[in-house]
């Protein structure tokens, strides 16, 4: 399979003012395109799916990781950072 | 485009369901360190080891932090020592300083276990492998890391029984020689039938003389996945049931061969397979029993167990063999004692004896896997016990093994604890009765008929 760059970003946790616009900004500060978002309510927990391009990243694959797993300490969500790529292999034939 | 639901189902089998890479283990191979120098042969082993694994550690940490998938375990599998220091070793004593080279290397790398010190005998022995088997107690007390295997039979060339035979006293000298520390040390010894080549599972992983200089294989997991699968379909018919386990052995399966690839194109080190087992951990809910349970039987052990087993493994292959490009190894679900809290549960509650186990290693892969065995037993029982294992891998051309641990000082009632991922086991009781004479008969049992088969 071809080698993509395109990053699932996945938010967890309780419900609260201003989660996307925090993780939008730090994507945003970081020149990590945004390519699709998607949100739904799973058992009372708020999950939001961001599809994003990190071809342009300012940073690494590593750091992006270690941060937004900081920044969603702070908000008080779980923010999870992945590779397209174990959805495709999973999910699709 | 992926959706949403999709992403939280995997990430639902990770953080819920125990879903994890079990192992990747690098096989190399040492033929072109044979040196009749026993010195030089040590220093280009351990040279070779620490040159070829010396970014697997690191790898494997950047692929579990790309797709957020847990690699519990990296590991190494060598050619088998017998073939490696013949020229240079003429003692056990000789054999055990590989065993500390390759413990050596292990800890500079980073791997929490190296597989290949192995002898295959099925046939016969030489001097070097009687000489490897023999240095196998000091070779395995006096590392950490360290794990031995010997292949005593196969359908090809029947069970040598003069090698079975001696692994049975082999066998309770390393309990003899770890009984302060409950006979441990057995757990990282497992003698065969048919032993694959590419092996990624320690105890018995070795790096056959037929494969490449170097390559990885990977083991997946996932028992926890499959019972919760299973659990939305409960009362329906066999059909769904299969279709299920099926689909879910796909998925687990996927994660395993993106992450050999990753590790295949990081490393610059082909790919060899992915082993398609389901091995349990005694994390709650991380049990092969509990599926056993959950397709409708009160224990692990109850009558239709070897059926609902059999059934349990031929879905996980029809599903995982299509979802990787090559599939070998052991493939098939490990019924461990220790490392599975549902077959404690059964041993406990008296729903499983030796006898069951070995009528369910038929069926599945392994065999009598880390059972513990009271340390009064007589070495001719154990290698009655390892006959037995390797006769039904030997007519049903399959692979099977005896992992057993006979706790010196402790009788059956009792418990051992084995640490981390091995978990505990109670001991169970062993048969009574004598088969000295068979075992003390020479020679080997010729291979089976391959025709008329009934």
């Amino acid at each position: 399979m071809e080698k993509t760059e395109k990053t699932i970003i996945t938010v967890v946790g309780k419900d609260t003012v201003g989660i996307i616009a925090r993780v939008c900004t730090y994507l945003a500060d970081n020149k990590i395109n945004i390519l699709d978002i998607s949100q739904t309510i799973v058992q009372g927990y708020f999950n939001m799916m961001m599809i994003a391009d990190m071809k342009g990243a300012t940073k690494s694959f590593g750091d992006c990781v270690k941060e937004l797993d900081r920044l969603g300490e702070e908000i008080g969500v779980n923010i999870k950072c992945q590779k397209e790529e174990i959805f495709q292999k999973m999910h699709r034939i | 485009m992926i959706n949403i639901g999709e992403v939280i189902e995997t990430n639902e089998m990770v953080e819920q369901e125990n879903l994890d890479v079990r192992t990747i283990t690098l096989g190399i191979s040492l033929l072109d360190c044979i040196d009749a120098d026993l010195k030089k042969l040590n220093e280009k082993i351990y040279n070779k080891i620490t040159t070829v694994a010396k970014d697997l550690a690191k790898t494997a940490e950047e692929i579990e932090q790309e797709f957020a998938i847990p690699i519990v375990n990296k590991r190494i599998s060598l050619t088998p020592v017998a073939l490696i220091g013949g020229a240079a070793c003429k003692s056990p004593e000789d054999f055990a300083t590989i065993a500390h080279t390759m413990d050596a290397a292990a800890k500079e790398v980073g791997v929490n276990l190296i597989g290949g010190y192995s002898a295959l005998v099925s046939k016969g022995m030489t001097k070097a492998d009687e000489l490897l088997i023999r240095s196998i107690p000091m070779a395995l007390c006096g590392t950490e890391r360290v794990c031995s295997s010997v292949n005593l039979a196969s359908t090809k060339t029947g069970i040598n029984m003069d090698a079975v035979r001696l692994m049975g006293e082999i066998l309770l000298k390393v309990a003899e020689r770890s009984k302060d520390r409950d006979s441990v040390d057995c757990m990282k010894l497992v003698v065969f039938c048919n032993a694959p080549d590419d092996n990624p599972f320690m105890a018995g992983a070795f790096h056959g003389v037929t494969e490449a200089d170097a390559v990885i294989n990977v083991g997946v997991s996932g028992p926890g996945v499959v019972k919760r699968a299973l659990e939305k379909v409960r009362g329906e018919n066999f059909e769904v049931l299969c279709e299920t386990i099926k689909k879910t052995a796909f998925k687990v399966t996927r994660v395993g061969q993106l992450v050999a690839q990753e590790a295949s194109r990081m490393l610059n080190i082909p790919f060899g397979i992915i082993d398609l087992s389901l091995a349990p951990t005694p994390a709650v809910g991380d049990s092969v029993a509990d599926i056993l349970k959950e397709i409708g039987l009160e224990y692990a052990g109850a009558p239709g167990t070897t059926a609902a087993l059999a059934l349990l493994n031929d879905q996980v292959k029809k599903g995982g063999v299509m979802a990787s490009s090559y599939v070998g190894g052991l493939s098939g679900a490990f019924i461990p004692v220790s490392e599975d809290q549902g077959m404690i549960d059964s041993v406990l509650a008296g729903a499983i004896t030796l006898e069951k186990l070995e009528a369910m290693t038929c069926v599945c892969s392994v065999g009598l896997d880390m059972i513990a065995i009271p340390g009064d037993t007589k070495a001719s029982t154990i290698s009655g016990i390892i006959a037995d294992e390797m006769a039904l891998g030997m007519v049903n051309q399959k692979t099977t093994a005896a992992r057993l641990i006979p706790v010196i000082g402790k009788g059956v009632g009792e418990t051992v604890e084995f640490g981390g991922l091995f978990g505990y086991a109670p001991i169970m009781p062993v048969n009574r009765f004598s088969c000295d004479d068979f075992i003390r008969r020479k020679g080997r049992i010729p291979a089976p008929i391959h025709s008329f088969k009934n």
